[in-house]
């Protein structure tokens, strides 16, 4: 019945318009997409009759037609009130076992289990890890299987299970591309987790779907579905763009800017997605995760509140940093700190 | 730039005020302030020259009668709505034109503020004094008391929520407002990325808003459970009653969370401690849980209560008794409790394991049951009745049918991997403007509709109140379908810009349907004026217009100041269609004195000198905020010896105003 529905729904009414949400090319999204459907079909048996009663009941007992039965006392049926109350539980507690199943079976955290309908995950398959630091604004997408990162441009091959480790580095973002699976927050100190498969080459888009402040509405980047040989393309592009992202470029690539074009750097800092996550890049900062023994050692050493309590390198991320498309000019790089009335917009 | 001393100097004198802080830079609120500098000025000096400050003084800001507060809190709600629309109209424009590598006319600054203000201003300043102004009219009349428990804590309460608003329209004008969304979720609310009065100015206007709706709540429940008419048992107490009651429990229980979550980020913005920050030990979490504790209760306390007027004018416009009863009763017990164990729906994305993200699913869907069952029952109240197409009737069936479409999407969202898809998305936008325009704002307008002729003593205009609800439900579906649809094309809320073309139409759409929206709001404005002007023609002398069951028809339009000359004695539960089917006589003499609550300034006072405190407080003035606090303490006390609190309306007066009433009920009759 769903996949029925899940193939007449759309192609009935959403047809015109490129409805991503009901369309998409990763299987998580897809079985998403399947529940969205189901779900809307389920409570349409109730909503339907509801709007069709109150059109009728509304005509048929209007004041002038005398015709109607009026009965102006009668205000109590208990079988009509069992009807009432059972009819909603029913729909629920059918909408419930699916919520639970569901929920489980497309838990972010959860390992996939397919890749598509009909093929199961190989037993021998090993996910492709990527590291996503949500960054005031744009995204850092770190390969660790092959050692280099990105910035607004993430690929992945088809029909290959990925798992994605999340986080921020300020505030909070969420990390949605409609076509691959649904949304997970990004959050500063914390980790999150999406498993997806990408099961259609293309390219797609991807984008912060939580407001995080004024350089939100630029914070999008694109997501390549890819074959096999044009992953391998890709990787090895990335890998001869030279540039390192090491610890000092990072919190350099940290610092706000906005609308920021697609950069690769070959390699990267060991640890340096559990460092974000720990707060705990700069070098002399206690990373969280140790914060506890320090604590437990009488508070001998307490770092500075955040990040940058003292001072850190001021120059902008530059192109001989990165191997690829340095940032935009610096006057497009607005401080968050100056981000008060008296700075003069610009319209 | 976590660290809070990014800030210049800070005067002694004038905190971190500066000229700089005045938006001379926005051309946008440059006009807008010159517009309103001129229209205020223009109604002073109105006010003035026919020397209407005594009146207002006298009559209405002092006033310790629930109705003319009730009436305060509606005219504070209207005017709101003017300003939350316009921040809606300008969202509109910059969506709709931001295309094609176009900023669109609002810079992320301005934008961002609009957005958040909007939000604001339309849940706390515009839902909450319309949903607390009719419990505060019409509760008392219809429970047949002379007034709430605290007459006094009513008029504080409503200069409480009106000062919070004037802090939030300082905003506009005086420093910016918060950039955060409508509600500042840390770490982005936190100093290091929030470093203006922006979050500050949201902080306090709430907090002081919410003092007025707390105690306002406070005192609406001692109301209904301290002074029902003898007779009326809880389970014959009008059902809006019952809603308000249910409605004033959740705030009771629910904004004290609200005060506290709000007061540990200040704390973290004004002493550095770290309740909500990213590192030693502080936890952003934390407060998007607080948060949503009392943000979710905070809808069924806009709702609950315009599910009681649904069931008033069900009930009056099919001429027939509210179906189910009992049902109702109970269903709206359940919401009230269900509505403490949904909270965590709002954010299944967070991270939250299967097992937790399923049962909040599950217990929001819970929800929809009694709330299906009261759809039910207002439509077998309508069932074999006799139903009139007046205005509020008109208001109530355009709510059965779009709330339904609003509540299947919300269930919708409830499944929380349909929620990973949907989440933040113009469809998330969409379903609660379905079930807030739906609901709360078609509900405020059915209730003015129908209870506008009690409070004035005659009709509302019937073409430019059709006019107004044509105008107002097409605007919605234009305004709001489009949004589903953007929502389900992967588009996310509170987006300035736009790169994919294809949205634009749709937001084009959208757009129309806000300029429909516009003039609907303006076809409602026009309602009143034109009824005001023909209120000779409209006058209803009966005091019952609509042949209402309640007991708020049995007394006068406008009701006296003392509501009944005699508290009424309650047989059934509509105790008013009762009395007349019973054949009752009103009673012609034997009126006695009749004790009553004395003005006082001292609320005006406390609310100016809350607002000087926020200020002082945004702005860092400390001189001002402690010289204002010690006066809010100072004042509080002295108004505890002032005994002139009451007076008595001689038996006289209340023989004239009754006989009037006789009269002019005998001039209906011959």
């Amino acid at each position: 019945m769903i996949r029925a529905a899940s193939a007449a729904v759309p192609a009935l009414f959403l047809g015109g318009c490129q409805m991503v949400v009901m369309n998409p090319a990763g299987d998580i999204a897809l079985q998403q997409r399947n529940l969205v459907i189901f779900a809307t079909v389920l409570m349409l048996l109730i909503v339907i009759p509801v709007i069709a009663l109150v059109g009728l009941f509304a005509w048929r007992y209007r004041e002038s037609n005398k015709e109607a039965r009026y009965e102006p006392d009668w205000d109590h049926s208990t079988q009509l009130e069992l009807v009432i109350w059972a009819a909603p539980l029913l729909i629920v507690i059918c909408l419930g076992a699916v919520t639970w199943t569901g929920t489980h079976l497309l838990d972010p955290y959860r390992p996939i289990g397919r890749i598509d309908r009909d093929r199961p995950v190989p037993a021998n398959a090993k996910p492709l890890e990527v590291q996503v630091v949500a960054l005031d604004w744009k995204w850092l997408f770190i390969y660790p299987e092959y050692g280099f990162a990105t910035v607004n441009e993430l690929a992945a091959p088809v029909d290959r299970p990925i798992r994605f480790r999340l986080t921020s580095s300020s505030v909070m973002n969420a990390f949605y591309v409609p076509t691959l699976a649904g949304m997970i927050y990004t959050m500063p100190s914390m980790e999150t987790k999406l498993h997806a498969v990408i099961n259609k080459p293309g390219d797609y888009a991807g984008f912060s779907s939580n407001y995080s402040g004024a350089g939100f509405s630029g914070m999008r980047f694109r997501f390549y579905g890819m074959d096999d040989a044009g992953f391998a393309a890709w990787v090895a592009r990335n890998r001869a763009a030279g540039g390192t992202l090491s610890r000092a470029n990072y919190m350099k690539l940290e610092k706000p800017t906005e609308k920021v074009p697609v950069m690769r750097f070959a390699s990267v800092a060991p640890g340096l997605f559990d460092a974000v996550v720990n707060q705990c890049v700069r070098p002399g900062t206690t990373c969280m995760s140790d914060m506890m023994g320090h604590d437990a050692a009488g508070m001998k050493h307490m770092p500075g509140k955040g990040m940058p309590a003292q001072a850190k390198p001021e120059e902008a991320l530059t192109g001989g940093d990165a191997g690829e498309a340095p940032p935009k000019n610096p006057t497009d790089v607005q401080q968050r700190s100056n981000a008060s009335p008296s700075n003069p917009s610009t319209l | 730039m976590q660290t809070p001393t990014t800030h210049p100097a800070i005067s002694p004198f004038l905190g971190r005020f500066t000229l700089e802080s005045l938006p001379l830079h926005e051309p946008i609120v440059v006009a807008t302030f010159v517009a309103v500098a001129i229209g205020g000025a223009a109604l002073l000096a109105a006010l003035t020259y026919f020397k209407l400050w005594g009146y207002l003084w006298k009559e209405w800001f002092t006033t310790v009668d629930h109705k003319r507060i009730g009436i305060m809190y509606m005219i504070l709600g209207i005017i709101m709505l003017l300003r939350g629309f316009s921040d809606a109209i300008m969202m509109r424009l910059q969506q709709a034109w931001a295309f094609g590598g176009s900023e669109g006319y609002l810079n992320a600054h301005h934008y961002d503020q609009v957005f958040t203000a909007h939000g604001v201003i339309m849940i706390f300043f515009v839902a909450m004094p319309i949903v607390t102004g009719l419990m505060n009219y019409v509760v008392p009349l219809q429970i047949g008391a002379r007034d709430v428990s605290f007459p006094f804590l009513n008029n504080f309460s409503f200069w409480m929520t009106a000062g919070g608003a004037v802090t939030v329209m300082m905003s506009l004008f005086v420093g910016e407002f918060a950039q955060t969304g409508w509600l500042a979720m840390p770490p982005l609310s936190g100093i290091g990325f929030s470093p203006g009065v922006g979050v500050d100015y949201y902080i306090w206007s709430l907090q002081i808003a919410g003092v007025g709706t707390l105690l306002s709540g406070v005192n609406l429940i001692a109301t209904i459970v301290k002074l029902r008419a003898p007779g009326m048992t809880m389970m014959k107490m009008p059902i809006f009653c019952w809603t308000a009651l249910c409605t004033n429990i959740l705030i009771v229980a629910a904004f004290p969370v609200l005060t506290a979550v709000l007061a540990l980020l200040s704390l973290d913005r004004y002493v550095d401690t770290a309740f909500f920050t990213n590192t030693l030990g502080g936890n952003p979490m934390m407060y998007v849980n607080l948060i949503w504790i009392w943000g979710h209760p905070e809808v069924y306390i806009l709702i609950l209560p315009m599910f009681g007027v649904f069931s008033e004018v069900t009930s009056t416009f099919s001429g027939k008794r509210l179906f189910g009863y009992t049902s109702m009763v109970y269903a709206t017990l359940v919401i009230t409790v269900l509505a403490y164990l949904v909270w965590l729906h709002h954010f299944f994305t967070m991270g939250s394991g299967a097992s937790v993200n399923s049962f909040f699913g599950i217990t929001t869907m819970i929800i929809s049951i009694p709330t299906g069952a009261k759809i039910f029952n207002w439509l077998f109240t309508m069932y074999r009745g006799r139903v009139r197409f007046e205005l509020p009737m008109m208001w109530t069936i355009a709510f059965m049918i779009t709330f339904t479409l609003g509540g299947m999407t919300g269930v919708l969202l409830a499944v929380p991997p349909a929620d990973f898809v949907l989440h933040n998305s113009l469809f998330l936008v969409a379903h609660f403007h379905n079930v807030i325009i739906g609901g709360v704002l078609f509900g405020a307008f059915a209730a003015i509709n129908y209870w506008w002729p009690k409070a004035f003593g005659f009709k509302l205009d019937v073409w430019w109140g059709k006019l107004s609800f044509w105008l107002w439900v097409s605007g919605f579906y234009f305004a709001f379908m489009p949004l589903y649809v953007l929502g389900l094309m992967g588009v996310t809320r509170r987006l300035r810009t736009f790169d994919d073309p294809s949205y634009q139409i749709w937001f084009i759409i959208a757009g129309f349907g806000a300029f429909l929206i516009a003039l609907g709001i303006a076809a409602m404005l026009i309602q009143f004026f034109v009824s005001i002007r023909n209120r000779k023609a409209l006058r209803d002398v009966t005091g019952d217009p609509w042949h209402g069951r309640t007991l708020e028809w049995a007394t006068s339009s406008p009701p006296p100041d003392y509501n009944f000359a005699f508290t009424p004695v309650v047989h059934d539960g509509d105790a008013w269609a009762d009395m007349k089917t019973r054949g009752y006589k009103r009673p012609l003499n034997g009126y006695k004195d009749i004790h009553m609550p004395s003005n006082t300034g001292a609320g005006v006072i406390l609310g100016a000198l809350s607002v000087a405190f926020g200020v002082g407080m945004i702005w860092y003035v400390w001189w001002l905020a402690a010289l204002s606090f010690v006066g809010i303490i100072g004042v509080a006390i002295v108004h505890t010896f002032n005994y002139k609190r009451d007076y008595y309306i001689p038996a006289a007066e209340v023989t004239r105003q009754e006989e009037a009433h006789t009269a002019s009920l005998a001039g209906v009759t011959a």
